[in-house]
This record gives C-alpha cells, structure tokens and sequence, in this order.
C-alpha cells in the first residue's frame, strides 16, 4: 500500500434500513483491494456495521469519515441524533433502548457498542444530550502472532 | 462440513451457490440476533437463522460467512438472493425449525472444535 493516508466519506441514510449496511460493505472492499489483513478487515467491517446500524436505528443517520494509513484505519462516526444519557450503561451488554421494531430485524439487543468496543483498539465516544454523537474508532493494521 | 452435505441432511433448498456446493464450512451458528453473530468469530462459518431480511445477509458478509441457512420454510426474498450472490454467499431454505437443523448438523460433526 501506498505511503499516503486514504480518506472516504459515507453519508448514512436513516430512513433505508435495507441500505443500511452499504458503507460497511463499501470500505470492506476498498480494504480487499489494499490487500489489508483479512482479521484486521473483520475487525474494522464489524465495527463500522455496528456503527452504521447504530446510526439508523438511533440517530436519524449521520456522516462517516475513514481513514487508512499504513499503521491504522480510523473511523469517524458523527451525527446529530439524541445524544447518549448515560455512556457507562450504553456500554453494558444488553442494554438496549432500541424500540421493538428493531429488534425484529434482529438488532437492538444492546450488544453494538460492545461490540465495537472488543472489535477495535481504541474507542472514544464524544456525545451531548439533544445534540448529536461522535464516535472514534481507531483499528491497528497489523496483525498480531 | 461441504455446503452440499448440509443440503442433504436439512433436505433443503439451494437458492444460490455462493463460491460452490462444494466450500467447506468449519463452524456453524444458529442466531436470530444479528449483534450476537456479529460477536461470534470462527472462520469459514456458516448461519441459521429464522430471521429474514437484507441485514442477515449483510451481517453473514461481515463475517466472512459461505452459507446462510434460513429454517423453519421461511422464504428469503429476490432482493436477499440477489445480495446474497452479489456477495458469493450460498443460500439455502429448510423446513425444518432452528434447534433441529442445528442438531442435525451437530450430531454429523460440525461440532466448531
């Protein structure tokens, strides 16, 4: 891979649960192409799907920005949804505010931000109450033996 | 376990073949949460589930997953087949119910040691 820092931008639309899923798809391709590590791929697709769904089911959609460098692939997950109450209890598996709707798709089941959290190296979540939510997600573009 | 045994002992119906009949699954999962098999990592691994909709095929493609067999005679439709093969993943229909299928494939081996 080139030396030069890839960047992609996904606007993630909310009102297309079908679609949802299609940006995730897209950088998992994207990183096949760059011949990136298939574990390290895995990792990034799960979170990053994780993420998106996230996003819909939340937050009314949002914007992601990637980025893939030689030593990490960063994703930036920003929208302007309701905000995370309480980080701590978001993070629990199992929990869920997720309407009942969701969860006969089969999400909501409050395992995504766990999820992201085990899959990725470095997570951080930025978010205020009626304003929106920013999360960080920084994977290593290694593999470890 | 070959995608074409599995046919076989869930009499199922193949909709699409994915990379062929012939692909080796080495583990299964039997789920109707699509976040819980998003947290199962084995490789070469294969889901059956109830559930029926374009994220269960989403889901199945971030898992490096060859085969998705939909239990209890559920229908997956055009669009989910048509995903599915866009994504070189085998879809199979069985009549018969989650724990049966998933026993059946169990007691022949595919045990995910």
């Amino acid at each position: 891979m080139a030396d030069n820092k890839i960047t992609m931008r996904f606007d993630v639309d909310a009102n297309n649960f079908s679609a949802a899923g299609e940006a995730s798809t897209k950088l998992k391709r994207t990183l096949k192409q760059l011949s990136i590590a298939p574990e390290v791929i895995r990792r990034v697709a799960v979170a990053m799907y994780e993420g998106e769904i996230n996003m819909v089911i939340h937050a009314n959609g949002g914007v992601i920005d990637v980025e893939i460098t030689p030593e990490y692939i960063k994703m930036i997950l920003a929208d302007n949804g309701p905000g995370i109450k309480d980080i701590n209890l978001a993070m629990t598996e199992g929990y869920s505010t997720a309407a009942d709707s969701v969860r006969e798709l089969g999400f909501g089941a409050g395992m995504g931000l766990p999820n992201m959290k085990k899959y990725t190296d470095d997570m951080k979540i930025t978010t205020e109450v009626g304003k929106g939510t920013t999360i960080e997600m920084l994977v290593k573009n290694s593999v470890e033996l | 376990m070959k995608i074409e045994a599995v046919k076989k002992l869930l009499e199922a119906n193949v909709l699409t073949e994915g990379e062929g009949l012939d692909t080796e699954v080495l583990s299964a999962c039997g789920c109707d949460l699509m976040s819980d098999v998003l947290a199962f990592v084995k490789n070469q691994a294969m889901l059956l589930t109830g559930l029926v909709n374009l994220q269960v095929v989403r889901t199945a493609e971030m898992m490096d997953m060859k085969a998705i067999v939909f239990v209890r005679g559920k229908e997956p439709s055009k669009e989910i087949v048509e995903l599915a093969k866009e994504m070189k993943i085998a879809i199979l229909t069985t009549s018969y119910p989650l724990y049966i299928a998933c026993g059946k494939l169990y007691s022949e081996g595919l045990c995910n040691n």
